[in-house]
């Protein structure tokens, strides 16, 4: 049996054909007839196998590289920005470097941290595209590449963070956000009240991925 | 002290990165950047020029005019080089 | 919208448009694989993501309702690959009839894997 078809009795380590990061499973799509596209996919991989240019073993570290990627990261530069003033300090004037600098591998990735205030509040978009810090933060949700969203938060960024549930006061500044070229932005969202004595570990759990794009704010502690 | 550009206002039919809103508005540059190779030769497979990319701070009031939510609010967005003028004020 | 007013379709910002669905899903294994396959080949010099962005856009709003993100990529990053002269397009074609005749799902008809899942894993 090929280790692609979706097998309920082996839990393989390292398959990616089980339960997600996230778990949740993954679509059953190896188990439903073949499309066009996915036939696509399996020809375009193994004629590049064949002509030399990649191997099986590359796509499949590529793949555990962007499994391992997730909110998790960014919460962790996030919680140390909090903690730490020079990173901090790094960190907005020099994004790449100084998510470099705590091991993280973001690739080619060009990043700029915009951080929230009491008085500024940034959310991201790419009204363009799809583009997302994701050698930082993983591949991004659904919603953020959807016609809805790119559409509307460049014109009605309260509106659209109502449906978030995120209402702004009148005196905060919304500060949009749109990735047209090479840059892939991060939020910092601003620190909650009553999490002086908080650890690293503690405040990176305060630190979602929607409060990372700016659609949310961080989570007060309990 | 603050620079003021303004977006051309072109409309080639093929790939750029110059959003549709934001030609032939004004704004501040915010940080210039790069270079990066240039998306209109890019896309082609072509050969890309290196140039500047400005982040330019445009007010949702000089986006929107009057259907602006919020006038003060901004908006930030990448912009190449050869997309931008001086702003004459 | 059309082509001939200086906006394109995928040129979006502003538009008018509905609530934002709060929707999500996890990615299938073949969707992995087709980003990764843009990742290595793009890493590679093979092609560039503006190349990527210049197909999908090229497609039209039509595609962009009847394909899904994954499908427009596939459908790009071949586009690519034969435009960067990677394999030829009877090459495709031989190969695609060659997979379709293996089986009638996904997981029967890729058969190109490692031996073991483990084999050769990130710790090495």
């Amino acid at each position: 049996m090929p280790h692609d078809h979706h097998d309920h009795d082996h839990d393989t380590p390292h398959s990616h054909t089980g339960m997600s990061s996230s778990g949740h499973p993954y679509r059953q799509d190896q188990d439903e007839p073949l499309t066009y596209w996915q036939n696509m996919e399996i020809a375009v991989r193994e004629l590049l196998i064949e002509k030399g240019i990649t191997t099986e073993l590359e796509v499949m570290r590529q793949i555990d590289q962007m499994d391992n990627r997730s909110p998790a990261d960014g919460a962790k530069v996030v919680a140390r920005a909090w903690s730490d003033t020079a990173f901090r300090a790094r960190l907005l004037e020099d994004a790449t470097t100084a998510t470099r600098e705590m091991g993280f591998d973001i690739g080619a990735l060009q990043l700029i941290a915009v951080e929230n205030t009491d008085s500024v509040h940034n959310v991201i978009v790419c009204t363009l595209c799809s583009c997302y810090p994701r050698n930082l933060l993983g591949l991004p949700p659904d919603w953020y590449k959807q016609r809805a969203y790119r559409s509307r938060v460049v014109k009605a960024p309260r509106k659209v963070l109502a449906e978030f549930g995120l209402v702004l006061p009148d005196d905060v500044t919304v500060r949009v956000h749109d990735s047209t070229a090479d840059m892939r932005y991060i939020v910092i969202p601003a620190r909650p009240a009553g999490t002086e004595g908080l650890s690293l570990a503690e405040l990176e759990k305060l630190v979602s991925r929607d409060s990372m794009i700016g659609v949310a704010l961080a989570t007060a502690p309990e | 002290m603050t620079e003021r550009v303004r977006v051309r206002e072109m409309f080639p039919p093929g790939h750029i990165r110059t959003p549709f809103y934001l030609r032939g508005k004004t704004g501040e540059v915010e940080r210039v950047l790069g270079p990066f190779g240039v998306p209109e030769q890019l896309a082609y497979g072509l050969t890309a020029n290196r140039e500047k990319l400005y982040r330019v701070r445009f007010t949702m009031r000089e986006v929107w005019g009057e259907a602006a939510e919020n006038p003060d609010d901004t908006l930030d967005a990448e912009i190449f080089a050869h997309w931008l003028i001086p702003a004459e004020d | 919208m059309s082509d001939t007013d200086g906006r394109r379709w995928h040129d979006m910002g502003g538009l008018e448009a509905g609530p934002v669905r709060l929707e999500e899903h996890d990615y299938a294994l073949w969707e992995k694989r087709v980003d990764a396959l843009m990742v290595l080949a793009t890493t590679k010099g093979l092609f560039t993501v503006d190349g990527l962005r210049r197909v999908i856009e090229d497609l039209g709003p039509d595609y962009y309702e009847k394909m899904s993100y994954y499908e427009r990529w596939v459908h790009s990053v071949n586009q690519n690959l034969i435009e960067a002269g990677a394999y030829s397009l009877s090459e495709l074609a031989g190969k695609m009839a060659e997979v379709k005749a293996r089986g009638t799902t996904y997981g029967e008809c890729a058969l190109n894997e490692l031996s073991s899942p483990c084999a050769g894993g990130r710790d090495d």
